[in-house]
């Protein structure tokens, strides 16, 4: 598994959005001048008029777009998710969320991805406060074939949506025939002693994971949570039911991302001990993307480990 | 100004519905014992030559997608607004009793889903603006002959993001924007001098590539020629207009009185405030 091939999930999204932009006049992309990392050159090439460039001005790049939607747009704000999540977050709130506004903020660079850009430039807690807002969905896909699909069922969904993407390359999981639904998870295996959720980009990982726990004879049940909001609670649930333990993976801090979604559901509803694995509540570095996640415990290891824990 | 051209049946007509804005606007913050006069009635000429006079409008089809557009950037001014759409008949006019009241589609700022006539939910300062430049730039595209006036506080633009608007609105030359800047010089804490001095608003307009114009904000005759002037505006240049009024216009123990930013008259008050604009002749 140590040369698997795979691609980053913005490329994704710059593919997803150029073949939405034409057959849809109605879709939009505000950039911020990070388009070319973002994936959106071709689409501005192609479609400009259906491009705007704000400059460096994200707050006002989220209210344009909300003017937009107004007018019956479906514009997909385009920028890093430090910037799409912090920097116009109370834009967002205000002018997407409270009047329920048409708008997608699409972020690349999402998690500890922008490795060797520093801790400036990792959105590590744009999960967790996207999730808070009411009317707000969020959505991580975990590779290429799941983002351009998920980037689709956001264009189709008539509402606020947070999508995070990743700026490196990620294993190749799903294919192009894979269906998915906003807020309804992946089910990747059954299983009876403990599950694993995920989101984003580190499903893989949670494969490997997995693969070495059947190996141990500990059977896991895996999900792909691409949706941390809505949440799919049903699978939650399930997964209370069916299993002795619940961990869940994450590249995005432990409070308030995937984990905290999924504790509030164990807390209310469940028996069963949780771990959290993700960024513990620290910020990143320049380093390699691996050296981040080791020292964040992010690691095939970490979730091994975990398992074994709390199967005592 | 070019008195020649003044139209005295319409002046006087804007005259009486400002005067009718002004006593509606006080009797809901009266009413609810909340909200913000001082900014609603420096702004009640302009609002009321928009309302009664400049916009194209539907009040029996709020969301006519070919309607001129009005964003009230300094939302928390929205009994103004609330006062215009209330006597052109977007919703009955009693509703004006329940502002600020639970259920009410009068919130305490503006909420385009509840309230019929609103463009965009605005509150939080410095927003709005950049939702008027996307309304504009959907017009632009779209071959659309709307308009979108913005209504701009001058303290307001103590905040950023109004030149972020600003800068994209010059670069996408959108002569279908209209951005009005209430300049009445005091703000929640005090004067604009004293909070953050706003320099030489002209000419910083000027240098964001607006087509600036400066007017006496109380002035309907001058009002109403700077929109004549404007009105087949295919210069590529937006329209900023620095409107010069006074806070709590129309109210002698109102005006120019910092307090009065965001506080409702008591009955005594409200009583006085009612028989001056009664009284008004000009």
């Amino acid at each position: 598994m140590s040369t698997i091939q795979g691609r980053a999930t913005r490329d994704a999204y710059g593919e997803a959005i150029l073949e939405l932009g034409r057959d849809d006049s109605r879709i939009y992309v505000i950039d911020c001048d990070i388009g070319r990392s973002c994936k959106t050159v071709e689409f501005a090439r192609q479609l400009p008029q259906q491009h705007i460039n704000v400059g460096i001005a994200e707050q006002n790049a989220c209210g344009v777009a909300a003017g937009l939607a107004t007018c019956g747009k479906i514009p997909f704000v385009t920028t890093y998710a430090v910037f799409g999540s912090m920097r116009m977050l109370e834009q967002i709130r205000q002018e997407v969320c409270y009047p329920e506004l048409n708008v997608k903020i699409a972020c690349s660079h999402g998690g500890l991805t922008p490795a060797n850009d520093g801790a400036s430039h990792q959105g590590i807690e744009d999960m967790g406060l996207l999730r808070t807002l009411a009317n707000m969905t969020v959505v991580a896909p975990a590779d290429f074939a799941s983002t351009k699909a998920l980037v689709k069922a956001a264009a189709a969904y008539d509402g606020p949506v947070y999508l995070r993407f990743t700026r490196d390359a990620v294993p190749f999981i799903y294919d192009d025939q894979d269906e998915f639904e906003i807020g309804k998870a992946v089910l990747h295996s059954e299983g009876t002693d403990i599950t694993i959720i995920s989101t984003g980009a580190v499903l893989g990982l949670c494969r490997r994971a997995a693969a070495q726990l059947e190996e141990w004879s500990i059977s896991v049940r895996l999900l792909d949570m691409h949706t941390i909001k809505p949440i799919d609670r049903e699978a939650v649930l399930a997964s209370i039911a069916a299993t002795k333990g619940i961990i869940t993976v994450e590249d995005h801090t432990i409070i308030n991302g995937l984990g905290s979604a999924v504790a509030e559901i164990v807390s209310e509803f469940g028996t069963v001990r949780m771990r959290r694995i993700g960024v513990q509540d620290q910020f990143g570095e320049s380093a390699p993307y691996e050296r981040l996640l080791e020292k964040n415990g992010i690691t095939v290891d970490g979730i091994v480990g975990a398992a074994h824990e709390l199967l005592g | 100004m070019r008195q020649e051209l003044v139209d005295d049946t319409l002046i006087d007509s804007l005259r009486a519905s400002t005067k009718e804005l002004r006593k509606t606007l006080l009797t809901m913050i009266h009413a609810a014992q909340s909200g913000h006069p001082g900014g609603s009635l420096s702004a009640s000429e302009i609002v009321a030559t928009l309302y009664f006079h400049e916009l194209r409008i539907k009040p029996e089809d709020p969301r006519w997608p070919d309607r001129d557009r009005f964003v009230l950037s300094k939302g928390h001014v929205c009994p103004v607004l609330y006062s215009a759409l209330a006597l052109r008949g977007y919703f009955p006019y009693e509703t004006i009793y329940t502002l600020r009241k639970e259920g009410s589609m009068l919130q305490g700022h503006p909420d385009m889903k509840r309230c019929p006539g609103i463009d965009i939910s605005t509150g939080s300062l410095g927003q709005g603006l950049s939702t008027a430049v996307g309304m504009a730039i959907a017009g632009k595209r779209d071959g659309k002959g709307y308009r979108v006036f913005s209504l701009v506080g001058d303290g307001e633009t103590q905040e950023g993001q109004i030149w972020e608007a600003l800068q994209t609105a010059s670069k996408y030359k959108l002569d279908n924007l209209v951005v009005i800047i209430d300049n009445n010089n005091i703000q929640n804490d005090d004067t604009c001098s004293v909070v953050m001095p706003l320099g030489d608003l002209e000419a910083k307009l000027n240098a964001f590539g607006l087509w600036t114009h400066v007017i006496d904000g109380h002035d309907l005759v001058q009002i109403t020629s700077v929109f004549d002037r404007i009105r087949d505006n295919d210069s590529g240049l937006p329209v900023a207009i620095v409107a010069k009024t006074v806070k709590g216009k129309g109210v002698s123990f109102m005006e120019d009185v910092t307090n009065w930013h965001g506080q409702a008259p008591n009955d005594e008050e409200f009583a006085r405030a009612m028989a001056e604009i009664e009284g008004e002749s000009r």
